[in-house]
């Protein structure tokens, strides 16, 4: 064997590629009934606070929590950052933001995409409504993304 | 408690993209280096840990074959964590807590070159409303680096500054891998990455391994002339909802500082691997002006990913074997936004 | 909420992560020896066991490994089992056998497939040859081999293999 042939790399694709399908039970399940349906809901914690998206348990206490509260389908954008070359995993294949979304009635802030055109138009504070995707499954990707608010 | 103390470190030159070499190939000669470093027999070391992660390697149960790197017989007492090596480090440490031994040989490794890092890390995010946005961990840390920006008194120059001395400080590092002189200016003119980052702002893609050797009372005594004792270690984590916290604090980091006893720090070796964050974490652990930070460049300067918690760690203890540090710092991250972080204080007698 | 749907139970989610795998220094050795119809292992400077396939590393001393012996063209089965069932990768006529075969010169044996032979004639101890693809078919891969046939010499005795078990 030559040192050349042995020296050179060896290499290979490798491609590793799973599908779950996973049980989403009745709280996540409700989150994605009411996306099918175009709209938006949290879970509301004893205090009062209204977890988006909604989560079983109170983070604070870990106590169950049962009482589901529609929200939006507005809200305010708390943080953002602009995504000038996007991955193929993205939910856009143009430039877009991921944003940081506190929905109207809202307590916490959800993350997604803002399809906003250009950074110029994106601000913290500024308001975004959902775009629905026309085929929706009961995924987070029912909502293909959020939109500026102003100039619709 | 006992007394439990790091006597040897050792990693490899961390680089872009190390195709030759296979883990265990890289993870051989390391070992071996603190194993004769520690001054600690191979065969009496009584418990072996590592941090690596198999969507690295692209492979299940891949740490297995790193132990074929310990000469594993007799049989060893062994443990693995997926996450970075600085919680294998924990883990021996309980275990020498425990009195289940008196030593421990703890090293972590990961190739990031072989897979797209930015893609592989977002499998790590809750499957049914964050993974599936595709939000990778440079997103995610620039919605972060916004959120400080604009809820305080740090600017962008203030995160180019980080990277620009992060990086001069790398060259006296023989294992960094971006090292040299930027100029801050220079750095603000370049276009954003994604904004508000810029690439500066960010990590190396990086390939390494790491292996350390803590002992217990004489044990340690004995094998080193200056013991690095762990006088305490901590580790707390935040929520996984990112909208459930405050991306500009690392209260997780405040409180792990606070119980592991984080006072009186002279160098802090601080997981950053984003600018912004060292930011974030020098106030949540109050450190001031006089705190040399990161002197290894940190992980600016070389982020193999499941390793350079340990390396902080690590290079903590080398400031306290250089004579540079009576009391160090390593601190490690995990998680997008610094969602876990484990604090380590090290002191020389 | 909608009557005529019923309600999201369980998400799909799929994901793919795609490499650019290389397998290291002594594996890359070991699958170009293959190309050459040669297999080679890896002696430990330490213990004197010769691994194969060759690994860099020997497990027992955790020292690298550097030394190449060449090992084989035969071997022993030393253990093995008889598959009745089918699998979705395995386009195999049932049963088929899967042995365990310890190369002459080699301190551990591998896994490998036993063709031209009856399962029930299959045993401990059965010397065997390795059948190869055809050489203009070969590549950096252990699948140059396709399988291992029974050869017409003696069977080992138990004592002198059972170490290797």
């Amino acid at each position: 064997m030559s040192d050349d042939q042995s020296a050179a790399i060896l290499s290979a694709p490798h491609a590793l590629e799973y599908a779950y399908k996973r049980s989403v039970g009745p709280v996540l399940g409700r989150f994605f009934t009411e996306l099918r349906d175009h709209k938006i809901v949290g879970s509301r914690t004893s205090d009062g606070r209204v977890l988006v998206p909604p989560m079983e348990y109170d983070p604070s206490t870990g106590s169950g929590v049962d009482e589901i509260v529609s929200v939006g389908p507005a809200g305010r954008v708390t943080s953002w950052c602009w995504v000038s070359d996007p991955l193929r995993n993205h939910p856009l294949d143009r430039p877009f933001a991921f944003a940081l979304i506190r929905l109207d009635g809202a307590d916490t802030a959800m993350l997604h995409a803002v399809d906003a055109g250009d950074p110029s138009k994106m601000s913290t504070g500024m308001r975004v409504v959902p775009r629905w995707c026309d085929d929706p499954k009961g995924s987070i990707l029912d909502l293909a993304c959020f939109e500026p608010e102003e100039g619709r | 408690m006992r007394d439990v103390a790091v006597v040897s470190f050792a990693q490899t030159k961390n680089v872009r993209r190390e195709n030759r070499r296979n883990e265990v190939e890289m993870l051989i000669p390391v070992v071996q280096e603190a194993v004769e470093k520690s001054g600690i027999p191979k065969q009496e070391i009584g418990f072996y840990c590592s941090g690596s992660s198999d969507y690295l390697a692209g492979q299940s149960f891949s740490f297995v074959m790193a132990v074929d790197s310990l000469g594993a017989w007799p049989p060893i007492a062994e443990s693995h964590v997926e996450m970075d090596g600085a919680w294998a480090l924990y883990e021996a440490w309980i275990k020498i807590q425990c009195g289940e031994a008196d030593s421990a040989l703890i090293f972590s490794f990961g190739r990031s070159s072989p897979g797209m890092i930015r893609e592989t890390l977002t499998l790590q995010l809750d499957p049914y409303t964050l993974a599936p946005l595709g939000a990778d961990p440079v997103c995610l840390a620039a919605l972060q680096a916004r959120a400080l920006l604009e809820s305080s008194d740090y600017s962008e120059r203030e995160m180019a500054e980080v990277a620009a001395r992060s990086r001069a400080d790398a060259k006296s590092n023989p294992y960094a891998q971006l090292t040299g002189d930027f100029d801050v200016d220079e750095l603000l003119a370049e276009p954003y990455f994604v904004s508000p980052l810029r690439k500066h702002d960010c990590p190396p893609i990086s390939d390494g391994a790491t292996a350390m050797v803590i002992a217990a009372d004489d044990v340690a005594r004995n094998a080193s002339k200056r013991p690095a004792w762990i006088r305490g270690i901590d580790h707390r984590v935040e929520s996984h909802q990112l909208g459930l916290r405050d991306l500009a604090q690392s209260t997780s980091t405040a409180l792990a500082g606070e119980k592991a006893g984080a006072v009186d720090i002279d160098v802090a070796e601080l997981h950053a691997p984003f600018s912004h964050q060292e930011l974030i974490l020098r106030d949540a652990l109050k450190l001031g002006d006089g705190v040399k930070i990161n002197p290894s460049g940190g992980a600016l300067a070389a982020n193999s990913v499941m390793v350079a918690g340990l390396t902080r760690i690590g290079e903590a203890a080398n400031a306290i074997w250089n004579g540079n540090a009576r009391r160090a710092l390593g601190h490690a991250t995990s998680g997008p936004c610094l969602q876990q972080n484990l604090v380590c204080v090290l002191e020389g007698e | 909420m909608s009557e005529e749907k019923q309600p999201v139970k369980s998400i799909v989610t799929p994901s793919r992560l795609e490499y650019d795998f290389t397998p290291g220094i002594a594996t890359t050795r070991f699958l170009r020896h293959m190309q050459e119809g040669r297999i080679v292992g890896q002696r430990c400077t330490k213990c004197a066991k010769v691994y194969i396939p060759a690994r860099g590393s020997c497990p027992r001393c955790g020292v690298a490994t550097e030394e190449e012996v060449e090992v084989g063209p035969n071997g022993t089965v030393t253990t093995f089992c008889v598959v009745r069932v089918p699998s979705e990768n395995i386009d195999l006529t049932l049963p088929y056998t899967a042995a365990h075969i310890l190369l002459d010169g080699a301190d551990i044996p591998f896994f490998a497939l036993i063709q031209e032979c009856d399962a029930a004639d299959v045993r401990m101890g059965m010397r065997v040859e390795a059948v190869w693809a055809p050489e203009a078919e070969w590549g950096p891969t252990f699948e140059n081999i396709r399988y291992f046939r029974p050869i017409d010499e003696p069977d080992v005795p138990f004592e002198d293999f059972k170490e290797h078990l």
